[in-house]
């Protein structure tokens, strides 16, 4: 008798708080939706992007357009592989992850529909997938972060390949666990080749080369002098010094020279994913994260490069035409279990 | 049944794909190191857990160290703290840390209360009349230990390790921050470097033949004799060793060192974050929201693992046959497996049977309690198992239906440690994260999704609050075990004196499992 109590009292309590739970988070949808009653079907994202970085973003949609957005949160990776599991039964309607590698894997299997006329050729043909059926909607270029109370800017190395002088010797950063790192190190196998980039990582180790788990650790391992120079994203850096002021910061950020594979610009992207019940949705939601306005929000709070053509990239970094990477399409960039094998053969995972 | 979901899904996803690919999957150098990888992580966590956990719950049990009931506590709860929070806790005080020996390190804090709390309780609840019985056959202190003592307790050690070693195996955020090539990191390579769910599967059926080894070999050492005490009259405590001043000094050293490394460290380095961050204001509303998400969803997957768990508990401690022990075993399986194959799991399982549920609150709690059923179990076999069964048996001669018997004598008297399984489900699904992330009602927030969305951006210190909110209420339940553990026989005598102290049957309570 005594336990039915128990468990009649667990029931009711967790009830309130589901009660108290819904009634918080329908007030916080109040207060970010607009004026305008939100009418029609939601739009479901599932965003590998985090929901401190694009939440703003998704509520400034509903209140420019009146359509309802609900957004799973998840791991890039993680999201994909959860739409190829629900396969027809998905209940995605737009998939918006920040990296080609998961939006490639999306499309082989399958569960990325055909882009609306009205962006599929909105971006460079760089930046988006040959079939037309994904499209980047910001660039991610690698840069050299480097300490600049100990390295001036004409010392920086102006190519990666620079690194494994011994006049670096335990001064080189990486984060070999993280994507963007190892995407990298893909689009440098494609442009220089599997040989010579082994001997380049194996070089790096024999240059006694610092291991961290994350770009930000990198940069403000760089920015404490623990090393001097360090691997990571150009808007790690950009973002930063918006955060505490140029001036705050050593570290400082430099672009390899044109061609070298040191200067890979990477995308966010994102699809309409096949099965949506709401395919309108989901291409307006598309068509409004490629607009103008919503390219200059992302320079503007996230430091990425804007991918329409046209809209200014982040103040004080060089045009992203300027940024030239290795000459190779980020769909060649699929290869990444040959890079993580190379990365466990020469012992830096 | 239920629990065999995972079980069953690995294995179409490994036929879908025909012999080749599996041949292919499976026979890769990197299998065979990474098989022992995982072998000497599980082996070093056993050990370190051993070395942990032994010392502790003598202490606590059979000493007259002062602060017990305190000690008690802080014992429990290291449970409280994810085990990947402990790891940033280490790295970010210790940036050099990383390899198979930090895994070890961090994984061995984590999961130690595992065994302490319940040797801790098996080694109270022992009848002082067992060991002084012992003494008077003419064994000396060392025989009687060997002999009666560590029989005794060591079920309940046994059940405590294969719940560590089950968890090192499936765990995944330790050994990526350390980087230690385990086959959770190998599977979520698969996943996410070439969605490649055919070797993924393969690999996984492969990290559950080892937990079978595991779940075999603890079968094995808990044995198949009935270990409860015979005999009438009433039980009394084992008395408690008087400490020399050094012994004591000594002693305390000990477990304030314990509290300090399994504790102390994360949570220091929590506050030190939480002092950093100047960044955003942080959302009191939204840390609600989230504290009232998990409570919900890890309450309801208690209730459910509970209901799961009983006729599961009930055969287990009553028959020993083998298709019991295959019942018992396939929900202990499923323990080993990764958070994001259980997930994966489920995702297809519900919109195979009942697409209606998908991404509802009731599809997250049943996650809970698949996932954790192990847990549920072992804490109510034991219990119900420390309930002579000759009861049971008077009550049904004396008119009693089935049901009515059990509910009046057996449930009655075991209710305390079916209850700390209840508590241990509710604490380990509040810091569940990767099936969570994939089954949670689309905009639905837990403790653990708020904590991964802030350290995904690297807002460490934003990321604080909810770390440390997690660890408050995690507390809750393991205060709660450690209370309990504390009023358990003899441990502080309200009334006369310690050392004939009577004793209740019902207040039995173990954590892991004793027999």
């Amino acid at each position: 008798m005594k336990r039915t109590t128990v468990f009649a009292s667990l029931v009711a309590a967790s009830l309130l708080l589901t009660a108290c739970g819904g009634s918080d988070s329908a007030e916080s949808a109040d207060d970010a939706s607009s004026p305008q009653a939100s009418t029609g079907e939601p739009v479901v994202v599932y965003s590998g992007r985090s929901e401190e970085l694009v939440a703003p973003l998704f509520a400034d949609f509903t209140a420019e357009t009146g359509i309802p957005v609900e957004v799973r949160y998840g791991d890039t990776a993680e999201l994909a592989a959860q739409i190829i599991e629900e396969g027809d039964a998905s209940p995605a309607d737009l998939y918006f992850g920040q990296d080609a590698g998961a939006l490639g894997a999306l499309d082989a299997a399958g569960q990325c529909a055909p882009l609306p006329a009205s962006v599929a050729e909105t971006v460079p043909a760089a930046y988006r997938s040959a079939d037309g059926n994904w499209t980047g909607i910001t660039g991610r270029a690698r840069v050299i972060a480097y300490d600049s109370s100990q390295v001036s800017a004409d010392e920086v190395p102006t190519s990666v390949f620079e690194l494994t002088d011994p006049k670096w010797a335990g001064q080189v950063a990486i984060a070999p666990t993280n994507g963007s790192f190892q995407a990298f190190v893909t689009g440098m196998r494609v442009a220089a080749g599997d040989e010579a980039t082994r001997e380049w990582l194996q070089g790096l180790i024999d240059n006694d080369v610092q291991l961290y788990e994350k770009n930000g650790l990198i940069r403000d391992g760089v920015d404490a002098g623990e090393v001097q120079l360090g691997l990571i994203n150009h808007y790690y850096w950009y973002r930063k010094a918006a955060e505490v002021g140029e001036d705050q910061l050593n570290v400082r950020v430099a672009f390899t020279e044109p061609g070298d594979p040191g200067t890979l610009v990477n995308i966010a992207g994102a699809c309409v994913v096949a099965p949506s019940d709401n395919t309108e949705g989901a291409e307006e939601l598309l068509t409004w994260l490629l607009s103008d306005e919503t390219q200059t929000w992302f320079v503007e709070n996230t430091f990425e490069y804007p991918l329409t053509p046209g809209v200014a990239g982040p103040k004080g970094a060089p045009a992203i035409e300027e940024v030239q990477g290795p000459d190779i399409p980020l769909a060649e960039l699929e290869d990444l279990p040959g890079t993580l094998q190379m990365l466990q053969d020469v012992g830096l995972t | 049944m239920v629990t065999s979901i995972p079980l069953l899904y690995l294995l179409v996803r490994t036929l879908d794909a025909g012999g080749e690919s599996i041949v292919a999957a499976l026979w890769r150098e990197r299998t065979l190191d990474t098989t022992v990888t995982s072998l000497t992580l599980v082996i070093g966590v056993i050990i370190g857990c051993l070395v942990l956990a032994v010392p502790t719950a003598w202490l606590l049990a059979r000493t007259s160290i002062p602060g017990r009931s305190l000690f008690l506590v802080t014992a429990a709860l290291p449970l409280a703290v994810p085990s990947y929070v402990m790891a940033y806790a280490w790295i970010a005080e210790f940036p050099a840390m990383s390899g198979l020996w930090a895994a070890i390190w961090v994984m061995s804090l984590a999961t130690f209360p595992y065994v302490a709390i319940p040797l801790t309780a098996a080694l109270r609840n022992q009848d002082a009349g067992q060991e002084e019985a012992a003494r008077s056959l003419g064994l000396g202190p060392l025989a009687t230990a060997r002999r009666v003592t560590i029989p005794m307790a060591w079920p309940a050690a046994a059940a405590g390790l294969l719940l560590a070693a089950l968890y090192t195996l499936s765990e995944f955020g330790t050994v990526a921050i350390f980087r230690v090539d385990a086959f959770t990191r190998v599977i979520y390579t698969a996943y996410r470097a070439s969605f490649d769910r055919t070797s993924a599967a393969v690999l996984s059926l492969l990290l559950v033949a080892l937990a079978l080894l595991l779940v075999i070999l603890e079968a094995r050492v808990r044995g198949r004799s009935g270990r409860w005490r015979l005999g009438s009259g009433v039980r009394r405590a084992v008395p408690r060793q008087q400490l020399s001043g050094r012994a004591k000094a000594l002693g305390l050293l000990w477990l304030i060192s314990l509290t300090v490394v399994s504790l102390g460290v994360p949570a220091w380095s929590l506050t030190m974050r939480l002092l950093e961050t100047r960044r955003f204001g942080f959302d009191f509303t939204e840390l609600l929201g989230a504290l009232a998400g998990s409570i919900t969803a890890s309450a309801i997957g208690a209730a459910i693992a509970i209901a799961l768990a009983l006729p599961i508990a009930i055969l287990a401690a009553r028959y020993t046959s083998r298709v019991v022990r295959g019942i018992e075993g396939a929900a202990f399986l499923g323990h080993a497996l990764p958070g994001v194959v259980v997930g994966l799991s489920l995702v297809f399982l519900t919109l195979a049977v009942l697409p209606a549920a998908y991404q509802t609150l009731i599809t997250l709690a049943f996650a809970y309690a698949v996932l954790f059923l192990p847990k549920a179990i072992g804490a109510s076999r034991s219990s119900i198992a420390a309930v002579p069964p000759a009861l049971e048996s008077t009550a049904r001669s004396l008119g009693r239906g089935p049901v009515r018997a059990w509910m009046t004598v057996t449930g009655r008297l075991a209710w305390p440690g079916i209850a700390a399984g209840a508590l241990l489900v509710l604490l380990t699904a509040m810091k569940e994260l990767p099936a969570t992330l994939m089954l949670r009602p689309t905009g639905f927030n837990t403790l653990a999704t708020e904590l991964w969305s802030r350290t995904d951006v690297e807002a460490f210190g934003d990321a604080a609050p909810y770390a440390l909110a997690m660890i408050l209420l995690a507390s809750v339940p393991a205060w709660l075990m450690g209370r309990w553990l504390a009023g358990t026989p003899g441990t502080d005598g309200q009334t006369g004196t310690e050392h004939d102290e009577p004793v209740h049957v019902q207040q039995v309570t173990y954590v892991g499992g004793a027999r």
